[in-house]
């Protein structure tokens, strides 16, 4: 394994399973832990490993958040296109992602606040003033199913036999 | 009515002599156990991805339930030709050299009843997959074992197979990478054996059930070796790879005129392979690529933690190349492996299978399958390890 294939594979493993020690990935991956924990230190330092979150059931996490996806038009700009107006909306901390997207409108956000009140008024009062911003569409999320690849719902437990050859 | 005989009498004698499998033996103790962990499971503990189990839900909302074909899908005959071409290197008309069988289980039954006669031998290597012996006795047919050894990384060598050639030996049956070692032969090793096959006009059967689960350099099947196509019943299935145990679904290629006469065996004993499972099979193979890569590099970093913990813990257990399955070696234990194994189990809980379970050179050794959650192995381990101090105290 050259370096470049080690810390795709380490990228790979936390993508899964961020709680993993340098240890754990090492035994994983055939790597002494001590080399492991250097290439996670190196790639935390050059912005490839940006950070580490818990996915937390909604309601468990008990702080009442409200979500929504917000749609923004966005009258691009000849120098830059959309990026000025990306990097404005993007420094509100209201605002967890921001995408450039291809079809009807042009950004794609996903904002967080306490009430529908405060995400309602953070976007009359803050996006939609911002120069170059057309238009907006807010959806509120209701309920989650699915994120990032973990289905909220668990199915039930099948059983397989307990010794096969 | 006198003179009647018991119904173990009428039980044909080369039925009536076919040992109980040693799996069986173990799965009894084990389902009266609570809270066991068991690295006794030969299938994978994924479900069948949902891209496949939803292409069986298609096949069956559109009211596919009929028999097919005796050799089954022409599109799923297809779809496994492609695949052993692309990933095998061998090729097969889908039209006469493929037959979709009721798993690599019932493939190996038809290859075995179409090709011997009472008396003939077939060689194979053992530690093997338990019903290998029984398959070719309900041929009436020898099965004669070859010994492979952990400083051959299980490799069956072609001169350990030269010495048991006997004007009778027929056939030759390879699975590598192997259940239960996980042992795999290299590129080397499968030309000396088709050399060896070529000169002595035999037919090689390769169930190949494992490929897919090669950790590291995959060498070419001896299916695609040169001479080899006319003499080779490959053998291959979607239980493992592809997390599709239940299904119940496999596949034979091979020369038009072995495919031919298995077929007749199949048409009159089981008619089809299950619809839509070859509807899913043909789902798998064209478009499960990732679904199976994704599943395989979990099994690696499996196989990775669990014989280093082993190792570890001073059992000395050889690096597996394929398949789902560690073989570490428990002789130093002073224990039999049965002794090892039942024991482990009654003190900790913990199932792995004796190695005797796959021949009697398997005697020494337990397999352990980590096609279980890593959470389990660890746990397992951890459990192990108290086993050994155990026994190492004189307890
Ligand atoms: C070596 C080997 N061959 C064949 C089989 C049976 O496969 P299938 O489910 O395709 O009948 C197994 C299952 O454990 C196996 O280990």
């Amino acid at each position: 394994m050259d370096t470049c294939e080690k810390r795709r594979k380490i990228l790979q493993v936390l993508q899964a399973r961020a709680r993993l020690t340098a240890e754990q990935i090492g035994d994983r991956l055939q790597l002494p832990a001590a080399e492991v924990a250097a290439l996670i230190e190196a790639m935390e330092a050059d912005g490839t490993l940006l950070g580490y979150r818990a996915l937390v059931r909604p309601e468990a996490a008990g702080n009442g958040e409200v979500r929504a996806i917000i749609e923004v038009e966005v009258q691009p700009e000849r120098e830059g296109g959309f990026d000025r107006v990306a990097r404005a909306i993007a420094r509100f901390d209201e605002v967890r992602d921001v995408y450039l997207v291809s079809g009807r409108y042009d950004l794609r956000l996903e904002v967080v606040g306490d009430s529908l009140q405060e995400v309602a008024l953070f976007v009359a009062s803050k996006l939609a003033s911002i120069q170059g911003v057309k238009g907006t569409a807010t959806y509120f999320l209701l309920k989650k199913y699915k994120e990032a690849g973990f289905v909220l719902e668990k199915g039930e437990e099948y059983e397989r036999l307990k010794v096969s050859a | 009515m006198s003179g009647s005989k018991s119904p173990r009498e009428r039980v044909a004698p080369h039925i009536s002599c076919l040992p109980r499998s040693g799996i069986r033996d173990f799965f009894d103790i084990v389902s009266e156990m609570k809270d066991v962990i068991s690295l006794g499971i030969g299938e994978p503990d994924f479900v069948t991805p949902w891209r496949m189990r939803e292409s069986t839900i298609y096949a069956l909302d559109h009211g596919h339930t009929g028999y097919t074909s005796n050799l089954g899908l022409t599109e799923c005959r297809k779809a496994c030709c492609e695949y052993v071409e692309t990933y095998f290197g061998a090729s097969y008309d889908p039209f006469k050299e493929c037959i979709i069988t009721v798993g690599v289980s019932e493939a190996l039954d038809l290859a075995l009843r179409a090709l011997l006669s009472p008396g003939d031998e077939v060689i194979y290597h053992e530690p093997c997959y338990v019903s290998y012996a029984p398959t070719v006795r309900m041929a009436h047919a020898v099965p004669v074992p070859v010994v492979t050894r952990e400083e051959d990384g299980f490799a069956l060598r072609a001169e350990a197979v030269r010495r048991q050639l006997t004007p009778r030996t027929k056939a030759l049956l390879l699975n590598y990478p192997n259940n239960p070692t996980g042992g795999d032969l290299t590129a080397d090793d499968k030309a000396a054996l088709a050399r060896l096959a070529v000169e002595n006009d035999l037919i090689v059967l390769t169930d190949e059930i494992y490929s897919e689960l090669t950790y590291g350099e995959r060498s070419p099947s001896i299916a695609s070796l040169p001479g080899m196509h006319e003499r080779t019943i490959f053998l291959h299935g979607f239980s493992k790879a592809f997390a599709m145990t239940g299904y119940r679904i496999g596949y034979a290629c091979g020369p038009q005129d072995l495919i031919e006469a298995m077929m007749k065996i199949h048409q009159y004993t089981m008619l089809c392979a299950c619809g839509f499972a070859q509807e899913t099979a043909i789902e798998a193979l064209r478009k499960g690529q990732k679904e199976m890569a994704a599943m395989r590099d979990e099994y690696e970093q499996r196989r990775n933690v669990i014989v280093k913990r082993l190792n570890e813990l001073g059992l000395h257990c050889f690096m597996p190349k394929g398949a789902f399955y560690a073989f570490p070696r428990i002789a130093e234990t002073g224990l039999t492996a049965k002794d090892f194994a039942l024991t482990l189990l009654r003190r900790k809980k913990v199932a792995v299978v004796p190695g005797t379970a796959f021949g009697p050179c398997g005697e020494g050794y337990v397999r352990c399958a980590y096609a279980t959650s890593m959470k389990d192995i660890e746990t397992a381990m951890a459990r192990i390890g108290e086993f050994l101090q155990e026994i190492r105290a004189g307890k």
